[in-house]
């Protein structure tokens, strides 16, 4: 809502030095948000005239056409003022604005004289854009003809002004017109408001246009009222079109106008149909399936059960307080072939819910709905329709027809129950039952009830406030006009806390060690869709492909939630290879979506008590499973060459390597084995598994890509990935570690070389030899990998270090080899290992 | 007094004279200073100290001497060759240090050379500024809670007094979820992407004991295109406190609080009235800005990027939780209050830290994640 300060200062007497971001800074503090104060008219300085032009002479050799007039300004006819205009929307005699040398117009534009097209013009005729009005540049400004000539244009057209531009709440309906935005106004500078729907209203009688309302529910007043004979040529005053171009708004016609001004003004929308074009009674219902209405915009509609039409004998002519229908518009002054005399105005009253359905299902958001929406004041229709009448008689020279129509529901007045020390609970601060009182009033609340601190008041909350519902809504009335910025600040004291949980401890942890270990953090959106699924080379029962379905993704492309981390990892690692950085290491941790399949529909449960146990289960039934997953990808080098020397290009063994580093943070211990899942590549994938309450379950894969999703991705060669599910890792933490009992006796160390098949799993020979050595091993490490000629084809030496400790003595020589020994066996038995040099 | 030793072989002690005995000594001791590295000194060593050298062969011929000639003949010796071994020493060392420094620089590397073996990694700075807002509360007793991103609408609007036809509802665009049957229309399966974390203060009522602090760190939804100013996911922060006696003062304290430990002592807040279903009062709360602290306010000279020389930030909205949303979770409004706050993480980030474009923060470009390292 846009209020000119001009405006406002109609209703509300403001000392004159006040400025807008003064006023602006009062509303705020109140409630009202104020994006911006607009100075129309900024920089704007005079002379600035009112001319009328004497004479034009048509300048023909250029490309476009260009005038040379004179026009007087004010020294008579005999001295004009030479102006060349290229607009040629005016004639002799015409009323212009004209801006004279020495002037400057809005944006810091210099006037002076100066030679243009052969002549000297002595200044500028003016479109109504170069005047700051309004964004009309299709000619210049033509004035009504009653503005004598050498009038102050900066005056009579109003053009310097501060608007207020007020972003509105939902509750706060009230103030998409100038009458609530100056009550608020006239309360948070402690003086009266003179209201503008205090108007005499005649009472309503048989006489009237007749109305019927089918719909008492969707429409529970609806006042009518017609105005004939109005002039056709007639046209709104500069006054009235000011008022319009500074909300806002662009005049179109004087009835248009009126009932636009009108609404501004008191809230309250209004419709006028041009009379001849109704037949019938005017009828409020809801429409009937599949019928149909051509809406003043153009578009024709099909109409939905729900919808409230307003209705003529032929069918519907408008949707209430929505728009209004083409079929019984009021005639354009010009243009129209058949003029509009004859107007019947409507001010109603509709159901804010089924206005906000209907404009939500037709996609039609009007000035109209916004307010129904959020709330009109009833009581203040038939003082709209009155002032609609008045200004069409006024400015129109239309006569008002005795016959009012009114047709009201009547409703009682709301109230609400409030212990009078209950803003001062809410706040923390004492106001004390008069200042709650004194507030409530100044709101527009009819306040009674005992007077002690605590006793209960019963409030009548006031026509134009249906927000008003609780008790709290009455105590953030009370705060707010005592002031948010009086509030103290205190600091409430929580019971002691138990920090974070594990989980979160973890995730934390692991964000650390992957950024430690030279991973970066990348945060990527959830959405997929089949393409990806293809590149990565899912096959088409993949259970990865089943995923969430969006009704109104960003991209049609991509409807579906995430079921794996890679794409959008991926995703962020092409972008980075494509920016020019190779060598990377991503990570991503977030939340994948897996379908159940059986997924229920989500109730709408009751939101008036606790929900019972069964009835949040049955929410959560219709919730995918949503474990949070970590991944990484890599590609380019995992250690770059330089002055150190080689460097080393990123490997599945990174991969995997990045996965230990995840579970060890968790303490978990991850058992490795040889995998073939998309998308990595066959024969250099591992599938990572931990036990979880004595099974053994599947975690995660990592390694290195298959070479045609790298390719069909575009992703750099050899790009490595590891996803697994976190939550997985977290259910199967060891708990807290064990301290290890440190021997101070001295360590045997026995290296031993296996051969065995190509194969046979390192994992497989290692937890042999675990097996064998018995307790006396202390560590075990493999320290090289060797294949030869001879060794024979397909064969491979493991070369492990074993140490060993006794925690009570030195061990012998004897005793070492044996372990050693008990160790090798175990590992012939089981693998079929060899041992080298043996 | 005995009589002098007649056996007394004066050409045999010719060795033990004090002249050659000095003799031997200075020219050992020239020797010495003469050797010019640790080789030279070595040879010098071996003639002047060792078996065969003079003064080695002098104290030889000592025990030849009669004894009373022996103490002073063997003091004698004694000295020198202390002398010459002292003088070895300290030529020795001398020697060492010279070459040890001369290796040492020979050994100089240039330390400036630059070592970028593994790139560095990094947090993303959204998740540690969520952390270190969440160690703000956790500190004060605060709890984090956490929710799915996929919710029941239930969660999401209608127990926080957002119902069906509230036009907030409207004003919030929602991914709306489809149902298993495919339907098409917006809310046929009750489910949507959150749009904002307060279902998880739903959740937390509704599955924690009273009181409850918590807070709630989390991604959300909402159909915006990605631009420099929205992203349609991103990072929440949310606070709800639930307890007997909770007021506005409370509130406002613990918002200034967080301001103090994110940003610095002595920074003012500012609470505007506004408008939120779920808060009731409601507000939109400020900050001074950190930076000019207000001090480009009508200084066109000294502009304030971070503020727009408005002299405060708006940090995000919130209020005394509506009493609705307690019956909704089945807490009982006469007896428990409370309030809630929540603010974008993205738009602390970029005035916090002067990121401009928010794509630099969703698009996972390593140059703009590096610098921000392992904490914010």
């Amino acid at each position: 809502m846009r209020a000119p300060l001009s405006w406002l200062r109609e209703y509300v007497e403001l000392p004159a030095s006040e400025t807008g971001r003064d006023v602006a800074a009062r509303l705020i503090a109140a409630g009202l948000e104020v994006e911006t104060v607009e100075r129309t008219g900024a920089g704007l300085k005079g002379p600035l005239v009112v001319g009328q032009v004497l004479a034009i002479e048509e300048l023909t050799e250029f490309k476009k056409p260009i005038r040379y007039c004179q026009v007087d300004v004010g020294r008579g006819p005999d001295d004009p003022q030479n102006l060349i205009c290229g607009a040629t929307n005016f004639a002799v005699g015409d009323k212009v604005v004209v801006v004279l040398p020495g002037a400057e117009l809005p944006g810091g534009f210099k006037i002076s004289a100066r030679k243009t097209y052969g002549h000297v013009s002595e200044g500028m005729i003016c479109s109504e854009r170069e005047l700051g009005m309004g964004e009309d540049h299709g000619g210049i400004l033509v004035l009504p003809p009653e503005h004598p000539v050498g009038t102050d244009a900066i005056e009579l057209l109003e053009l310097v002004d501060e608007v207020l531009d007020i972003a509105v709440t939902p509750d706060r309906g009230y103030c998409l017109s100038m009458r609530g935005i100056a009550r608020e106004t006239a309360t948070a500078y402690g003086v009266p408001l003179r209201d503008p729907a205090l108007l005499d209203v005649p009472a309503p009688n048989a006489h009237g246009h007749p109305v019927r309302v089918a719909d008492r529910l969707g429409c529970d007043r609806f006042t009518a009222r017609t105005v004939t004979g109005l002039r056709p040529e007639a046209q709104s005053p500069i006054w009235l079109k000011r008022r319009l171009q500074k909300a806002g708004m662009r005049p179109v016609s004087l009835p248009v106008d009126i009932t636009n001004y009108v609404m501004l003004e008191l809230g309250q929308p209004l419709h006028a149909y041009d009379r001849a074009r109704i037949e019938g009674a005017i009828g409020v219902r809801r429409a009937e399936d599949g019928e149909k209405l051509t809406t003043l915009d153009g578009t024709k509609r099909v109409l939905a059960p729900g919808d409230l039409v307003i209705t003529d004998d032929r069918g519907p002519i408008g949707l209430a307080g929505v728009m209004g229908g083409a079929n019984t518009e009021i005639a354009d002054a010009d243009g129209a072939a058949q003029q509009t005399t004859d107007v019947v105005i409507e001010a109603a009253h509709f159901d804010p819910v089924s206005v906000a359905r209907t404009a939500r299902r037709h996609k039609l958001s009007s000035e109209a709905s916004r307010r129904f929406e959020r709330g009109v004041d009833p009581e203040a229709a038939s003082a709209a329709a009155q002032r609609t009448v008045d200004l069409l008689v006024l400015l129109a020279g239309g006569t008002a027809e005795p016959g009012v129509t009114e047709i009201t529901t009547p409703s009682g007045p709301h109230t609400v129950r409030i212990a009078a020390d209950h803003p001062d609970k809410v706040a923390g601060v004492s106001y004390g039952r008069e200042t709650v009182v004194r507030r409530l009033q100044q709101v527009g609340c009819d306040v009674y009830g005992g007077t002690g601190q605590d006793e209960q008041l019963t409030v009548t909350v006031p026509s134009w406030r249906p927000d008003l519902t609780d008790p709290n809504d009455l105590a953030e009335e009370v705060v707010r006009l005592e002031g948010y910025e009086n509030l103290p600040s205190t600091l409430p004291r929580p019971l002691p806390g138990r920090g974070l949980t594990e989980r979160q401890r973890l995730h934390r942890r692991v964000g650390r060690a992957l950024a430690g270990a030279g991973y970066v953090e990348a945060l990527s959106y959830p959405f997929v869709g089949d393409a990806v699924f293809d590149a990565l080379g899912l096959e088409a029962g993949d259970p990865r492909r089943r995923t969430v379905q969006l009704v109104n993704p960003l991209s049609d492309e991509e409807p579906g939630l995430r079921t794996t981390l890679l794409p959008g990892l991926l995703a962020a690692l092409r972008r980075n290879d494509g920016r020019g950085s190779h060598d990377l290491a991503l990570f991503e941790t977030g939340l994948v979506f897996l379908p159940t399949g059986t997924e229920t529909v989500a109730e709408r449960l009751p939101v008036t008590q606790r929900p019972t146990q069964e009835q949040l289960s049955s929410l959560d039934a219709a919730l995918p499973e949503q474990p949070r997953h970590l991944a990484v990808v890599l590609a380019g080098a995992r250690e770059r060459a330089g002055w150190w020397g080689e460097g080393r290009p990123a490997d599945w063994a990174d991969a995997i390597e990045a996965a230990r580093t995840v579970a060890a943070e968790a303490g978990v211990e991850l058992t490795l084995e040889s995998a073939s899942f998309t998308p990595w590549h066959p024969g250099r994938c591992a599938a990572l598994h931990v036990r979880l309450d004595g099974e053994r379950v599947l975690a995660g894969h990592a390694g290195e890509l298959h070479p045609r999703a790298v390719k069909a991705l575009g992703l750099p060669e050899r790009t490595c990935a590891m996803e697994l599910d976190l939550d997985l890792l977290e259910r199967a933490a060891a708990g807290p570690v064990r301290g290890p009992h440190v021997s101070t006796f001295p360590v045997a160390t026995q290296d031993v070389a296996l051969v065995v098949d190509a194969s046979v799993p390192a994992a497989e020979v290692e937890s042999a030899l675990r097996a064998g050595a018995g307790e006396l091993l202390e560590s075990l490490r493999l320290f090289d990998v060797f294949t030869g000629e001879q060794l024979g084809e397909g064969r491979k030496s493991l070369a492990y270090a074993l140490r060993f400790r006794a925690p009570d003595r030195t061990l012998k020589a004897e005793e070492a080899s044996a372990a050693r020994d008990a160790a090798v066996a175990e590992a012939v038995e089981r693998t079929g290992a060899v041992l080298r040099g043996a | 007094m005995s009589a002098p030793n007649k056996s007394y072989d004066p050409v045999e002690v010719e060795a033990l004279k004090p002249e050659a005995i000095d003799r031997a000594r200075d020219e050992a001791l020239a020797a010495v200073a003469a050797a010019g590295d640790l080789e030279a000194l070595r040879e010098v060593k071996a003639a002047h100290a060792g078996d065969r050298s003079p003064l080695a062969l002098a104290n030889r011929e000592i025990g030849a001497l009669p004894p009373h000639a022996k103490a002073e003949a063997g003091k004698r010796v004694g000295q020198a060759r202390g002398a010459v071994s002292k003088a070895l020493k300290a030529r020795q060392e001398e020697l060492e240090r010279e070459r040890d420094e001369r290796v040492l620089v020979e050994e100089a590397v240039d330390v400036t050379l630059p070592y970028d073996r593994r790139p560095a990694g990094a947090r993303h700075p959204l998740t540690t500024l969520s952390e270190r807002i969440e160690d703000v509360f956790v500190a004060m007793g605060y709890e984090v809670a956490e929710g799915p991103e996929v919710e029941a609408e239930w969660f999401n609007f209608d127990a926080l007094n957002l119902g069906p036809d509230h036009p907030a509802r409207t004003m919030q665009d929602t991914f709306f979820v489809r149902g298993r049957d495919g339907g098409s229309d917006d809310d046929a399966s009750g489910v949507v992407l959150r749009t904002h974390t307060s279902p998880v203060q739903i959740r937390s009522l509704l599955g924690r004991e009273l009181p409850v602090y918590v807070i709630c760190p989390g991604r959300v939804y909402r159909t915006d295109e990605l631009d420099a100013t929205h992203t349609p996911v991103f990072g929440q922060v949310e606070l709800l406190a639930i307890d007997e006696g909770l007021t506005m003062a409370d509130l406002k304290g613990t918002l200034d609080h967080m301001v103090s430990a994110l940003f610095g002592e002595g920074l003012g807040t500012r609470l505007r009235p506004s408008y939120f279903p779920f808060t009731e009062p409601s507000a939109e709360m400020d900050m001074v800005c950190f930076v000019c602290r207000g001090a480009s306010v009508g200084d066109p000279d000294n502009p304030c990027r971070t503020c727009s020389s408005e002299g405060w930030i708006e940090l995000g909205g919130c209020g005394m939780v509506n009493p609705r949303v307690l019956t909704a979770c089945g807490v009982d409004p006469d007896k428990y209050s409370g309030f809630a706050f929540g603010f974008g993480i993205e738009r602390m980030l970029m005035f916090r830290h002067n990121v401009e474009d928010m794509r630099d923060m969703v698009e996972g470009d390593v140059r703009f994640t590096q610098p921000f390292g392992m904490e914010i």
